[in-house]
This record gives structure tokens, sequence and C-alpha cells, in this order.
């Protein structure tokens, strides 16, 4: 099962390869992963999206939480929660596909944050698998490049990851 | 405040930490900490011949006193040649911290001279290392690296030390603080009662029960509670590799060790149990034979300070996560507490029954009442480690290296006290057990410590032969000489056929008497079994020597019991070369 598994961790250098080093050790595979500064200095936070049986993730949460520099960690598919991954996507955009790039975005209530003579970057933001539906509308259209930031992730209602 | 050097604090931290030795080689990147250590350092520094064995004298002080090894190497190759140390420790959970020099901070990444990335080759073998940016922060480090290695599941940690800031006139103020805290790291301190009540009940309704220990007990120094608690419910006791010692050996309740080359008794017993209560193990594949066919009828209960070794390989029934020490001790208390609550006792006839079952096996093929090992007219190797049992009295520290004299002194050596068999388990390193011997030794220099090796092995890390010589290190070398790769050669004969590939020396063996007496040692070479105890009190007769006996044994004698492999249970063993069961 696809999993969102969400980390504090201790902003000190290599705590991040660490993390990742842990996958490849142990043969886990990360899907997407994504790390930031948090509102406390000290502290990063990481979320990262994995797929494997319900026995594998739980001896990887085990061996995550090991980790010296793994402060706290959830796994958010547990409960409810908010999942956002965004995407910068550049497509040619030119003749009758301008226009049918542009309706697709609306439809998707993506932004158009760059516009070139034929091309166009659209902004889109929502769950993976919103993302990917967007990619697939496109199929008839040139995709020059894809950008995406990797799921960021959130528990519903008062629940918090925090110290 | 006093003001000190880098180098300095090094030194003096290690003085507070308590430390007993540092095992090490100067280079460059760590002259400066060499220099400190030099000027005013009361811990003795131990010179080795090669940073490997630094690490594993580190790991053998370790494992016989629980008090974390410490080893200090330069940067780039004294560092690489450390990595095989210190994945050693990490796979045995073993203490230590590593001080490793770096090169200058501003060189770092250009592929400066000596440059490795040590933090980053470790990564995957360490409990976890730090890279020292600040002169200041190095006390704090250095007392976090004890903390970490020691408590918990303990395992190596490692201190990266750019030369810099070590350098001799930068000073800065030194503190050295007695407690950590760590908001990330906070190992479990006690088990969780409702699930130690659990299994308090289902240990007393088992009707085959048998206890299984591992290494955990001895780090968690349990060996007593484990004791007490066997005895309260005469249950059946059997050890892995790592948890030799862990119960008296040479006890009635103890088959001996289980697993690829366990007793007999010992895998039958955990085939057929019905109750198995692991503490401080971790279900290795050369315990558990193939898995999904592992003790069918048994519920498993697991005690472990580490959660992420619970339900790894066999899911358990009952997990319990906490120190082995307060848990088996409240365990204790908790079957105390249903005997006079509901008057709940073990089931005493199913228990004779198993009991009767259990001796039937033992007696059948149990390594001391049955035939286990060959005859010729060489000596056996089974016969080299009963000699030394005899002449140690079963009460010397026993290093070992890999291999099958590894699992002859395992076999044949009923250790009756914790922390006194010191071998690689989950690594399996060759080499490790001379320097093993050597810190094992100056923690215990008035102990009888020998080193069971082979021609293989042993050349492995035979230049401390020297290391020997500069610190008067009267250990005992037992080489079960057989002249091929002993192991390997087992698996060639079981599986290909007889082919050994790569696993003879031709005639290149050196002549091991005088090589040893080349670094003024005293060498000994026993060929005839009827000189093999006498030759054996000779040499721990010479209480001020390292003497080592090379003892020439059977070339075709292997090792058995033996997993039957793969697709095997616990119960399917070769017994002789044709015999299984």
């Amino acid at each position: 099962m696809r999993r969102i598994i969400s980390m504090l961790m201790e902003n000190e250098p290599g705590a991040l390869s660490r993390v990742v080093g842990l996958f490849s050790q142990r043969g886990y595979n990360i899907e997407t992963l994504n790390v930031a500064p948090t509102d406390d200095p000290t502290l990063s936070r990481l979320t990262l999206t994995t797929a494997d049986s319900d026995l594998r993730i739980e001896q990887l949460t085990k061996q995550l939480n090991k980790l010296v520099d793994v402060v706290k960690l959830a796994d958010l598919t547990e409960g409810a929660h908010i999942e956002r991954d965004m995407m910068l996507i550049k497509v040619r955009a030119a003749g009758v596909a301008r226009h049918e790039v542009k309706r697709t975005t609306d439809i998707f209530r993506g932004q158009i944050v760059d516009v070139g003579p034929e091309v166009y970057t659209i902004q889109i933001i929502g769950t993976s698998e919103k993302l990917d539906a967007f990619v697939a509308a496109m199929s008839d259209v040139d995709i020059l490049e894809v950008v995406r930031s990797g799921v960021a992730g959130i528990s519903r209602g008062e629940k918090v990851l925090s110290l | 405040m006093e003001l000190l050097s880098g180098g300095e604090m090094i030194a003096r931290a290690l003085e507070d930490e308590g430390v007993e030795y540092i095992f090490g080689y100067p280079g460059g990147a760590v002259l400066h900490i060499y220099d400190a250590l030099f000027k005013d350092c009361k811990v003795p520094h131990i010179l080795v011949r090669h940073e490997q064995a630094a690490t594993h004298a580190a790991d053998g002080y370790a494992r016989a006193t629980g008090k974390p090894g410490v080893v200090l190497v330069t940067s780039g190759p004294g560092a690489t040649n450390a990595i095989t140390g210190i994945a050693t420790a990490y796979m045995d959970s073993i203490p230590m911290v590593v001080l490793a020099g770096q090169v200058q901070s501003h060189l770092i990444g250009e592929d400066a001279f000596q440059e490795t990335d040590t933090v980053g080759i470790s990564r995957p073998i360490v409990k976890h290392s730090f890279m020292v940016k600040r002169t200041e922060d190095l006390p704090i480090m250095i007392k976090k690296a004890f903390h970490i290695a020691a408590s918990g599941r303990p395992g190596p940690v490692v201190i990266d030390i750019p030369k810099d800031l070590t350098r001799p006139d930068a000073k800065y103020e030194y503190h050295y603080p007695e407690t950590v805290k760590m908001r990330s790291y906070a190992p479990a301190q006690r088990g969780h009662t409702g699930q130690i009540k659990k299994a308090a009940k289902l240990l007393l309704a088992a009707k085959r029960p048998i206890i299984y220990a591992g290494g955990g007990v001895l780090l968690g120094d349990a060996s007593e509670q484990l004791t007490q608690l066997a005895k309260r419910l005469n249950y059946p006791v059997t050890k892995t590799l790592m948890g030799l010692g862990a119960y008296p050996g040479s006890d009635r309740q103890c088959l001996g060790m289980l697993g690829m080359h366990g007793f007999y008794e010992a895998n039958m017993a955990m085939h057929n149990s019905d109750c198995i209560l692991a503490i401080g193990a971790r279900f290795d594949d050369r315990v558990t034979n193939t898995v999904e066919k592992f003790c069918p009828g048994a519920k498993v209960i697991h005690i472990d300070i580490d959660p992420a070794s619970i339900s790894k390989i066999i899911i358990a029934d009952v997990p319990i996560v906490g120190p082995v020490q307060p848990v088996l001790t409240e365990l204790l208390a908790q079957i105390s507490l249903l005997r006079e609550k509901d008057n709940s006792l073990p089931d005493q006839s199913a228990l004779d029954l198993w009991w009767q079952q259990i001796e039937e096996w033992r007696a059948a093929q149990g390594l001391f009442t049955g035939r286990r090992y060959g005859e010729s007219d060489m000596i056996m190797p089974q016969q080299v480690i009963q000699s030394l049992y005899r002449a140690t009295k079963g009460d010397a520290f026993i290093t070992s290296d890999v291999g099958q004299h590894q699992m002859f002194a395992a076999q044949y050596y009923p250790f009756d006290k914790p922390r006194r068999w010191i071998n690689s388990g989950g690594l399996g390193t060759m080499g490790f057990g001379l320097p093993a011997a050597m810190g094992v030794k100056l923690a215990f220099p008035d102990m009888d410590v020998a080193c069971v090796t082979g021609e293989g092995s042993i050349q492995m890390n035979i230049q401390e032969l020297s290391t020997c010589t500069q610190y008067n290190s009267a250990i005992k070398i037992i080489n079960l000489r057989n002249n091929n790769l002993g192991m390997v050669t087992q698996w060639q004969d079981m599986q290909y056929e007889g082919r050994y590939a790569m696993s003879t020396y031709e005639d290149s063996l050196p002549d091991f008497v005088k090589l040893v007496e080349a670094y003024g040692h005293v060498g000994m070479q026993v060929t005839k079994l009827a000189d093999l105890d006498d030759a054996m009190d000779e040499a721990f007769a010479m209480k001020d020597k390292l003497v080592f006996l090379d003892v020439i044994i059977d070339p075709n004698e292997h090792v058995y019991p033996m997993h039957i492999a793969p697709n095997g249970s616990m119960k399917d063993m070769w017994l002789s070369k044709n015999e299984r069961t």
C-alpha cells in the first residue's frame, strides 16, 4: 500500500543522507521525497511516499525511528490527512493547442505562471493523482519539462506532528 | 574555566569519561591529538600494526568489560582500514567510539591528501556519527558519542574530526558534561507491564516451552535474571552463538547452542516447542533456517531493547520492548504474582514429558553423549577444544576467528559465565580473534585469554604478533590447523561435489613456530593426540608468554550438526557426512 511518512528531523549535516541511505540499505523504494525547514530552525520536516506491505512498512518506520537524527515520525496514511504535490509543467502551446492547454489548465484549477510565444509554463497543485491526471490530459500536447515537488502532507484536525 | 586546544580537549575528555585504553595508529590528520596525548593524558594508548586490529582490540575489550572500546585513527586509509572492525561491532551491537582524523576543514571536498568521506563510508555500519564543525563542540560530541554507543542497543559511534579543529594554538573553554540529554534519542527504560503480564500467562500455560537467549542478555547484563527465571520454571534454555555464557553452559537445563551448527537437542526442542521465549535474540538466518518452516507450533514472546528487532523475521505473539534486565525482573515478579493469585504454575506433567523427550534427543545425538566426531589417527579439532577446556578449567576468556574452529569452540567449550566468549557472530570477520584477545588481555591481565583460530584466519591479522610483543600480551593462540579453509571446503564438499576452488594454499604456509619466534614469542607444534594435553598445560603454564600452539588436526573433519539448507526447517540437520535427520 502507498504510504506517506512524515518526520521531524534534526537540522544537522548528514541527517538526510541517513534517511535516504536507510532506504537503499534495506531495499525500500522512495517514490517522492520532500525536505524543507520548519518554523523551528533546528528542525527539518521530511515527507516521503513509498509503497510496500504492511509488515515491511512497520519495519521501515521502526528503522527510521531508530535513526538518532529522527526526532518524530508519523505515517500520515494511518489517519485522515491532506496531501499536496506541486508541479511545474512546460508545454508547447502554439496554434490550436494554445487555447486547449489554457482550457484544461482552468479545469484543473492550475495557473499559467509563465508565457512565451510558443510555450506555457503551468503550475498545478493537488494530490499526486490529480497531477498524474493532468499529465495524462496533456497527452496530445508536446510536454517539454515536468518538475514536481514531491508530496507534502499534514494530518487533519487537531493531530499535529511536533515536539 | 580552563582553556584547552581541540587536541587537549580530546585527551581530557577521554580521561573524564574514564576510558582505560585507546587503541590506535597515528597519522597526519591526528598528529595534534597524538601530541596532546603524549604531553598530558593518563589514558594509555595501544599502538596496533593495522587500524582494523585497533577496532577489533577495542571491540574485544568492550565485549569482555561491557564498557565502550575507544579507537583513534587518522583520515583516509586510517579510517577505511577501521571500517571492517566498525562493521563487526555494529553487527554484534558492541559499544565503541571511533575518533577519526579528517583533513583540514577548508580542504574537505577537494580530494585532499588522505581525504575520504568517513561519515559517508561508515554511515550504514554505525549507530550514529558526528562531524565536528567547531572546536567548542568537541566535549559535548564526545559525551554524546559515549552515551549513544553504550545505551539502548549498543553500537559503534564515529566522530570525524578535521585537523584544524585540534590545532594547539586555538584554545577554548573546556567543560565536560556529566550527563547528556537528547530529544531525538531516548531508548526504552522498562517494558510494558501489560505485555509482561501476557508473557507470564503464556509462559505458564506452555507445555513444551523453550527459552531462546541471545547476545542481548549479555549486553543487558541479565544473565542472573535469566538463570533465575529458567531455574524457577525448570524450562530448557538454548543460546545463540552470541548468547553463549548468558546461561551456564554446563547446567542440565542448558541445551547448548542452536542454529546452523547448533546442538541436535536444541534445534529439535525449538522446532517442537509450543512457546518460545526469545530474549535479546534476533532470529538471525543462521538460527531460523527457512523462515516459512520455522517452529510451526510455537507462540513467540520476544523481549528486545530494539523495537526493530521484534517481528522483523518472525512475528512475535507477545512483543516486549525494553532492556532485558528490568523486563526479566518484572516477568519473575509477575510469575510469582500469578502463583499467589491464581495458583498458576507450569503444567508439571507436560513439563516432565517434555524433559523426557529432550533427554532422549540429548542421549541419542548430543555432542557429549552420542558420537559426534570422526575417528582417525590424527587429532580431531573437537579434542583440541576439550583439551583447552580442561587446561583452563572452563574459566578462560576465549576469542575466536571465523570458520570451523569457531564452531568447534562454540560447541565444545561450555561457557558458564557471561562475556567469556568473544567472537564475530554477525559479520563473521576473519582476523578478529588475535586483536580481540589483545583487548581482552589488557582488561583482564591476570586471566587466561586464548584465541582459537585456524591457519586461514590468523593470517588476516598476524601482524599483531608484533603489538603483542610491545605490550607483553601473554595470550595463548590455539591454531586448529587443517591446512585448508575448512568452512569453505565443508560447503564445497556438501554443495559443490568436493571441488575445492581456492580453498587450499598448496605449500605456501609459513612455519608458524619460527614465525612467532621471530616476533619473540613461544611456538609449539603438536601432531599427536598423546602430546596434546601436555602441550596445552605447558602453554598455559607460561603465564607471561604469548604461546602459539600449532595443532595439526584431521583435515577431513567437518562441523556437525549442520542445518540442511536451502529449504530445511530447524529440525533438518546433517548429523555427519552421510547421516541426516
